[in-house]
């Protein structure tokens, strides 16, 4: 078939991009080769709208060992242990099958990771929902977490922490976010670059199918009588499989005959072949016939688009073949010797003895199309003043109660009961705290990882919410006492084709470039997703960010659960009254214009550096970041897990009660302390000019707010837990 | 009446379980095998006594919920 | 005492029994699915996972490979053998323990603390235990134990309860109940004691900082009662 302009629109190349190929190749390409140019030049592999931005982020730091351009980033966790992490995107399969496209997503991830050498010790996801009142929501809910547990829990990776939201914005397009992380020695860390000539390219794991092939193929099977049987199919995660895939691989990782090894994700063969061919500036040679094939007459073009699941290339040292053979072999797994390193610089693809494509590799690469997308700037909304009266008729037990049981702050245990969160052994921090923890196998040391968003924020003004997702983050990782690292980002965005998609994109990039800096957090690893819109409507920016920390002793981890009566209630952290974009505002005023908390990046750190020493010093008890729904919702989840009341002092600041209580400003902690410590914290804090102030004293059973509000720890409880389980059952 | 609904994968997509059952009656010795894929079978009890109509409504309940027609495809069988 | 450990290619607890066994002073060894040869142990252990992916139904393709003729030998001839969770399914399909394993009454995996109550201590693995009421870890999305009335007649005519499911007061209720088991059965032993199926993992409980401290207990006492027999 005779390739076109009208077959590369097809293909989803913009008629500008398909005179490019034919100049740079100084031909027509014919259909194989388009769709190699078409998987490479796509938005998901080229990163063409979001490189030139992509470039500004802080990626180095000293316990940066690998930074993005890898299949996942690594940092240094001492003593020669690293640890490999990255989150990924699953959005618009989950959208049309959600159990197998989160659980290929979940599967995705953890491939990238022990593609690297490591061992996967821990998943994190960020999922995101339409209205709870919108008809697809339980189902894919539903879905979606059955997906994740399924396959991380036959993977035996305990999923550690989450998030989950519910925002009308995605009712026609869900956020499936996947993190995983793993643990390496830091001279064992495998790469993708290839190197050294004539070195056999070896194909492992599961057969190719014609899974995923998508609109590609939909675009070559309507030249094709039989269109129904081409129609392009979801990929199925096999986890078994992939169980096997990962001790095979670590298997073999174990001796030194590996010379570069990458995973088939996204545009598989193709973009696996072609991106170690580009880091080693070698040519890649591929014979078709010896990839194993699930079904018959695949043709090249399909073998080199397919996304089945479960495969991974790699280079090996010359004579290693049998050797890794017998591995494969004995996890039976399909091994297969495909072609070699050249010094050509081009991928070249043979099939049936004859010559099929022949691209020139950093056509494919460097010279794929980058984009400078034209974006409007958010400004800072207007501040809302709220006058105090609104509040006199609203009763705080009241508000407590629907806020407490919102979609968006209830107990989200129906969702990581279903999750294996303790195999592996290690665990020590479970789901529903600041940050999952689990020890690092075999020694003192524990590893902290959060997984955070804040759309509401980023929608109200991009800048801002990019800078407060990080700070978030790293609270979140503070609060257990851990040294916050590095993060991973996956920034879920609109089209970029829309100036104000791109420019939220632009400044929510900008706004975690800022923070990551600020605060020494650099961005190791991450992924784009953009158009994530139904019609012309995108969904709200959603930049999830995935930060990771060390915790040196983990016998000095903190939990946020109250300890014990008596003890003192400390609030780190200047509480000024902002109301705008808070649940409040938003739930119980109906407003949902204003800007969002102002970050300052000096607070953050200085707080949160200071909470850290207070830690090391033994003296905190438990502690949790303030963030969505204000003081009182993070006592409550602080009562509600140690099963302790607290009796609140009155504000000593001149705002009003409600504001204190719901406000959600920045840069704060809920820390308890014993009595007998008071002096010595204080002097700390003080001596480090970090605000702090006694919000109460830990008593039995009840929260007493003030002389006429009193909520037990049983009220608190079932406002918090019950809601999901309900929603789950209606 | 009784309408019976068969569920199945479609040809192209990858059957993780047929996969390992075919290893495993390799391994028991079955060795005549070329391909297992694993499907659902529904027996439904309807209150339509037309066999058209009675077809009709569970070839709806397929189409709406039992399969999923991105991956599946069902055959309605009568019964009785 | 020496243990084994039986490692199928989907195992995924096999490494976590390993820690708890060795840590209460097992000599423990990892065995191959596809070995003929069990090595001399004084218990056996079939660790939880995903044997075979669980595919068609859990447990019963583990239950057809090379290794489990040994173990079914050494079962027969008095052998301990302790399945934990997808151990448990597959000693289930080997017809080692009766009864079969279902999906969880509200279809959902669950991984969460609960509390067991033992039937009775006549038997090696409980003899002596300290307390009555021990709090395991469950993970799973087919521990719903279900026989005929026959064979749960069978069962309790010949004390093959292992352990219930129950809450902190010993009280063996319906709503204590996780996965919809019958009579809140947790765990099984076959007619002679030897050989143990139970869906909680004890070998999740052996640190203060991971979900508690039992599964300590109960390895401790195992290895004593071992002891002590031989």
């Amino acid at each position: 078939m005779l390739v076109n302009e009208n077959i590369a629109i097809e293909h989803g190349l913009k008629s500008d991009e398909y005179k490019k190929i034919c100049k740079l190749l100084k031909r027509t390409p014919n259909l194989t080769e388009l769709g190699i140019f078409s998987a490479m030049w796509n938005e998901h592999c080229s990163y063409k709208s979001s490189r030139l931005h992509l470039k500004k982020l802080p990626t180095k730091g000293k316990k940066v060992i690998q930074g993005p351009g890898e299949n996942a980033g690594v940092i240094d966790i001492e003593d020669g242990d690293a640890i490999v992490f990255k989150i990924e995107s699953h959005n618009h399969p989950s959208f049309i099958e959600p159990y197998q496209g989160a659980a290929t997503g979940v599967g995705g991830i953890m491939r990238d990771v022990f593609t690297m050498g490591a061992r996967p010790i821990a998943n994190l996801n960020s999922i995101h929902f339409g209205s709870t009142q919108h008809k697809k929501t339980k189902n894919l809910l539903r879905g979606v977490v059955h997906g994740i547990g399924g396959y991380g829990n036959c993977m035996g990776v305990p999923t550690i922490a989450g998030q989950t939201s519910f925002d009308s914005s995605y009712n026609g397009n869900i956020l499936v976010n996947a993190m995983t992380l793993g643990l390496v020695k830091k001279n064992k860390i495998f790469y993708s670059k290839a190197a050294g000539l004539d070195k056999p390219v070896i194909y492992v794991g599961s057969k190719t199918g014609r899974d995923g092939i998508h609109g590609a193929s939909m675009a070559s099977a309507s030249f094709d009588e039989k269109i129904e049987e081409k129609k392009p199919t979801v990929q199925v995660g096999d986890p078994f499989t992939e169980k096997l895939l990962l001790e095979a691989c670590l298997e073999l990782m174990e001796g030194d005959s590996i010379i570069a090894i990458q995973d088939m994700g996204a545009a598989g063969l193709t973009s696996s072949s072609i991106e170690m061919a580009s880091k080693g500036n070698l040519g890649i040679e591929i014979n078709l016939n010896k990839v194993p094939c699930r079904e018959s007459q695949m043709t090249p073009y399909e073998i080199m688009l397919s996304e089945s699941q479960e495969r991974m290339l790699i280079i090996l040292e010359k004579g290693k073949e049998e050797l890794a053979k017998k591995i494969f072999d004995k996890w039976n797994l399909d091994f297969s010797v495909i072609g070699k390193t050249t010094n050509s610089k081009n991928i070249e693809l043979f099939f049936d003895n004859k010559q099929v494509a022949k691209i020139p590799v950093n056509t494919l690469v460097e010279n794929s199309p980058m984009y400078d997308r034209k974006w409007k700037k958010t400004k800072l909304p207007k501040k809302n003043k709220f006058k105090k009266d609104v509040y006199n008729d609203l009763k705080i037990q009241d508000i407590l109660k629907k806020i407490l049981s919102n979609p968006n702050i209830c107990s989200k245990e129906w969702i990581w009961q279903q999750y294996d969160h303790t195999v592996m052994g290690d665990t020590i921090q479970k789901p529903g705290g600041d940050s999952g923890v689990v020890r690092v196998h075999g020694t003192e040391k524990a590893v902290a990882a959060s997984v955070d968003s804040s759309a509401v924020y980023c929608w109200a003004h991009p800048l801002t919410g990019g800078k407060q997702v990080v700070a978030e983050n790293w609270r979140n990782l503070v609060s257990v006492g851990a040294t916050p690292i590095a993060i991973t980002n996956c920034l879920n965005f609109g089209s970029p084709e829309n100036e104000e998609n791109m420019g939220e994109f632009v400044e929510c990039v900008q706004g975690i470039g800022e923070a990551s800096k600020y605060l020494n957090f650099p961005v190791v690893s991450g992924n784009v997703s953009f158009y994530n819109q139904t019609k012309e409507v995108g969904i709200k920016p959603t930049p999830s960010i995935g930060g990771v920390g060390l915790i040196k002793d983990y016998k000095k981890m903190i939990t946020m659960d109250f300890k014990e009566n008596n003890n003192i209630v400390l609030i780190i952290g200047k509480t000024e009254g902002h109301m705008d974009q808070s649940l409040f505002a938003r739930i119980i005023l109906d407003k949902k214009n204003g800007p969002p908390p102002e970050v300052n990046l000096f607070n953050e750190k200085n707080n949160g550096q200071s909470l850290l020493s207070l830690i090391e010093k033994g003296l905190v008890k438990s502690a949790h970041d303030i963030s969505l729904g204000g003081i009182i919702v993070a006592l409550s989840k602080m009562c509600i897990k140690g099963n302790r009341g607290i009796k609140l002092n009155k504000a000593k600041n001149l705002i009003n009660e409600i504001e204190y209580l719901f406000a959600e400003d920045q840069g704060r902690y809920i820390i308890e302390i014993n009595q007998k410590d008071l002096n010595e914290v204080n002097k700390i804090l003080d001596k480090n000019s970090v605000y702090h102030e006694e919000l109460g004293i830990i008593i039995e059973k009840d929260m007493i707010i003030n002389s006429k509000t009193k909520v037990s720890i049983d009220e608190l409880k079932s406002y918090n837990t019950n809601w999901f389980s309900n929603y789950m059952s209606s | 009446m009784k309408v019976s609904a068969i569920i199945t994968l479609k040809k192209d997509v990858l059957d993780p379980q047929g996969k390992v059952i075919h290893q495993t009656l390799d391994g028991m010795g079955f060795k005549d095998v070329n391909e297992v894929r694993q499907g659902k079978y529904f027996e439904i009890d309807v209150r339509e006594n037309d066999p058209a109509k009675a077809k009709g409504v569970v070839e709806d309940m397929c189409k709406k919920l039992l399969a999923n027609l991105v991956i599946e495809n069902y055959k309605i069988i009568e019964t009785q | 005492m020496k243990s084994s450990v039986i490692t199928f290619p989907g195992s995924n607890c096999d490494r976590d029994m390993d820690v708890a066994l060795n840590k209460f002073g097992f000599k423990n060894k990892m065995v191959w699915h596809d070995d003929n040869e069990l090595p001399k142990s004084d218990l056996v252990v079939l660790p939880g996972g995903f044997s075979y992916g669980d595919y068609l139904r859990c447990g019963s393709m583990a239950s057809k490979s090379k290794i489990m003729k040994s173990v079914i030998n050494f079962a027969k001839s008095g052998g301990l053998v302790m399945g934990i969770c997808n151990g448990f399914q597959i000693l289930v399909e080997t017809g080692l323990v009766p009864g079969v394993l279902l999906r969880n009454k509200y279809l959902e995996f669950i991984c969460k603390n609960v509390f067991i109550k033992p039937a009775n201590k006549k038997n090696l693995y409980f003899k002596n235990i300290d307390k009555n009421i021990l709090e395991f870890h469950i993970a799973h999305n087919e521990g719903n134990y279900f026989c005929t009335n026959d064979q749960l007649k069978e069962i309790e005519d010949n004390n093959q309860i292992a352990i219930y499911y129950c809450n902190n007061k010993g009280q063996i209720e319906d709503k204590f109940n996780p996965n919809g088991s019958i009579k809140n059965i947790a765990g099984i032993f076959n007619k002679e004691k030897n050989v143990l199926g139970m869906m909680p993992h004890p070998e999740r409980m052996i640190d203060q900082c991971l979900s508690g401290e039992d599964g300590s207990l109960f390895f401790k006492n195992l290895i004593n009662n071992i002891k002590n027999a031989s």
